[in-house]
């Protein structure tokens, strides 16, 4: 048995445009998803703003209907067996609510404990265990308002491991942490998963789903773009190399004009504080650079490089296909 | 032991852990903290007042009990119709509906915390009224009294229970809470007797439990027998949590369809 398998979700919003008007205006948020997780497995989805991310989550943790299509959660049906798929999962999504912030971390835990109905006789020992994992230990009685974004988001995951569930949602949960944060809680999803966790993951940071996840689904407006390993999705871009230069106010058309050179495949301009970054993705037989330069014109010229491909950019352009 | 012996034993302790953390809160809320004593004292000097002219002492102790009263219901009106937008601001929200301690029992020991910080201002209104107007405290029966104030004070959360399920569809639910705190007064006795009301309104006071619960105070204090008063308040109470489990259950449903507990 898979641990989350999700066939042809779908889901839409309806919304009033306006109080006055009665029209609707409707949103296909999730349009035919389908993916499986496999037991022990972290799996990524991977996606922009708006790509549907969070409304496939909450989908799959019984927060909303899907509006058709089915999953199902360690075999138990999200839409018939709600009661029985909520013990065996937990979730935590990223950012700062979700928390009691006029509680101390202690307290919050203890609240969510029996929301989970964990029996009291292993309450304390789980909450200091929980504690220790996520390194709170030391802080647990101070007040959660006081907390920086990467101690609650610490704590967020704690609260979601209380009743030590077997699958792990984790919404963005690096989402407005510094780096230093960040790399501590990815230590923490991996320590989970040595565990042997199922964990499903969302983000839009490419290192962060290279680094931790084993299997990762490309998103983009509602429907999966690509699926597979890391290494597979940059195998999609590899037989290919990306040329980077710096330019200082390169123009509109010379970029377009880059675009439509033979063995070019895409082209996207990173903007800096001065300059502007072209990362041109091509074919690596093609050699391009005198070419590329050619078409940029007249305007200065920083560094030039030639790299293999990232995760990025493979993302980049599978995001630009659709 | 049993599965339903688990059960029997979890569900106390899950409702008094929810509710005191939910006290913790509350009482952490200052600046609602202060509100909350000071608000009732100024009816209650009004009532205070207006029974003085009396000179009737024991209208003065029927006053003030009323008065002490008026605080509880203040406190449960205002904040149980947004303790759902509350709990959605704050994100738990979604954690409270997806976790397996039902709906019902979280929502309800929410208003009993909201209820019970309630007492604060009972205790307020009563030591105004013994220092500022010389209202005597005796109760003839004390045990019975506790009683009573502990039935009302579970009635008063049950009514705000229903209430928070039912204005949570409405954007200034809030409002709602306030527009009621007027009429429950004026219903329930708490400020002049039910006798006194119009015919007419009556029926309503009668299935209001804090009619019942005032009734069984006074009872108790003044040595009569509060025990029938008490037991109607207790089953009102019960009546109103039983419809407000049924409402809350269809609201959730309703949610899970149309995306309505999350705030983003
Ligand atoms: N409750 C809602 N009502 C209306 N539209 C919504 C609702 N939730 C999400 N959407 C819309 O659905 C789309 C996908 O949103 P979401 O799943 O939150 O994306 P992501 O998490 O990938 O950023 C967006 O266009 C968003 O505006
Ligand atoms: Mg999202």
């Amino acid at each position: 048995m898979s641990a989350v398998e999700a066939i042809d979700l779908r889901r839409s919003f309806s919304s009033r445009t306006s109080v006055l008007r009665r029209a609707k205006e409707t949103v296909e948020a999730v349009r035919g998803v389908s993916f499986v997780i496999e037991r022990g497995e972290i799996f990524g989805l991977l996606g922009p703003n708006g790509a549907g991310k969070t409304t496939t989550i909450k989908m799959l943790i019984t927060l909303l209907l899907p509006s058709s299509g089915s999953a199902k959660v360690l075999g138990y049906d999200v839409a018939r067996d709600a009661v029985k798929v909520r013990r065996r999962i937990g979730y935590a999504f990223g950012g700062d609510r979700g928390l009691y912030d006029r509680l101390s971390a202690q307290d919050n835990l203890r609240y969510f404990a029996e929301l989970y109905a964990v029996p009291p006789r292993t309450q304390r020992a789980r909450i200091g265990e929980l504690l220790e994992l996520v390194g709170l230990r030391g802080r647990e009685k101070e007040r959660v308002e006081g907390y920086s974004r990467g101690m609650r988001q610490r704590l967020h995951i704690a609260r979601a491991l209380l009743h030590d569930p077997a699958v792990l949602f984790l919404d963005e949960p690096s989402i407005g942490i510094d780096p230093v944060g960040a790399r501590e809680l990815r230590a923490t999803v991996a320590a989970l998963a040595g565990q042997g966790k199922t964990i499903l993951l969302t983000t839009h940071y490419m290192f962060e789903a290279d680094e931790l996840c084993d299997r990762i689904a490309v998103i983009g407006s509602g429907r999966i773009l690509a699926e597979g390993t890391p290494a597979d999705l940059k195998s999609r871009v590899r037989g290919g190399r990306v040329l980077e230069v710096e330019t200082f106010g390169v123009l509109d058309e010379s970029v377009d004009d880059v675009r439509r050179l033979d063995g070019v495949r895409s082209v996207t301009v990173e903007a800096r504080t001065q300059s502007q970054v072209l990362h041109v993705s091509m074919d690596s037989e093609a050699e391009l650079t005198a070419a590329v330069l050619g078409r940029i014109g007249d305007v200065r010229v920083g560094r030039v490089a030639s790299r293999e491909p990232t995760l990025e950019d493979a993302y980049v352009e599978l995001i630009g296909e659709r | 032991m049993s599965r339903w012996g688990r059960t029997a034993r979890r569900i106390p302790r899950q409702f008094a852990v929810v509710w005191w953390l939910q006290l913790k809160m509350l009482a952490a809320d200052a600046f609602s903290g202060i509100l909350q004593i000071v608000w009732p004292l100024f009816f209650a000097t009004t009532a205070f007042l207006m029974f003085r002219i009396s000179g009737d002492h024991e209208l003065v102790f029927y006053a003030g009990l009323g008065a002490t009263v008026m605080g509880i219901w203040s406190s449960v009106a205002a904040s149980s119709s947004s303790a759902l937008q509350r709990e959605r601001w704050l994100g738990t929200l979604e954690l409270i509906v997806s976790a397996p301690m039902p709906f019902a029992l979280v929502l309800s020991s929410i208003t009993t915390a909201m209820a019970t910080i309630g007492l604060y201002s009972m205790v307020a209104t009563l030591i105004w009224g013994w220092l500022v107007f010389g209202m005597s405290l005796h109760i003839v029966q004390p045990i019975a009294f506790g009683c009573a104030v502990v039935v009302l004070v579970f009635a008063i959360a049950m009514i705000g229970f229903l209430l928070s399920v039912t204005v949570v569809r409405y954007r200034s639910a809030w409002a709602i809470g306030s527009l009621l705190e007027c009429p429950v007064w004026l219903l329930c006795g708490l400020l002049v007797p039910v006798a006194l009301l119009p015919v007419w309104v009556r029926p309503l006071s009668y299935v209001l439990p804090p009619t019942w619960g005032v009734r069984a105070m006074r009872e108790a204090a003044s040595g009569t027998s509060p025990w029938v008063s008490l037991l109607v308040c207790a089953v009102l109470g019960g009546a109103y949590a039983l419809m407000a489990a049924l409402i809350g259950r269809s609201l959730l449903k309703s949610a899970r369809r149309q995306a309505t507990l999350a705030l983003t």
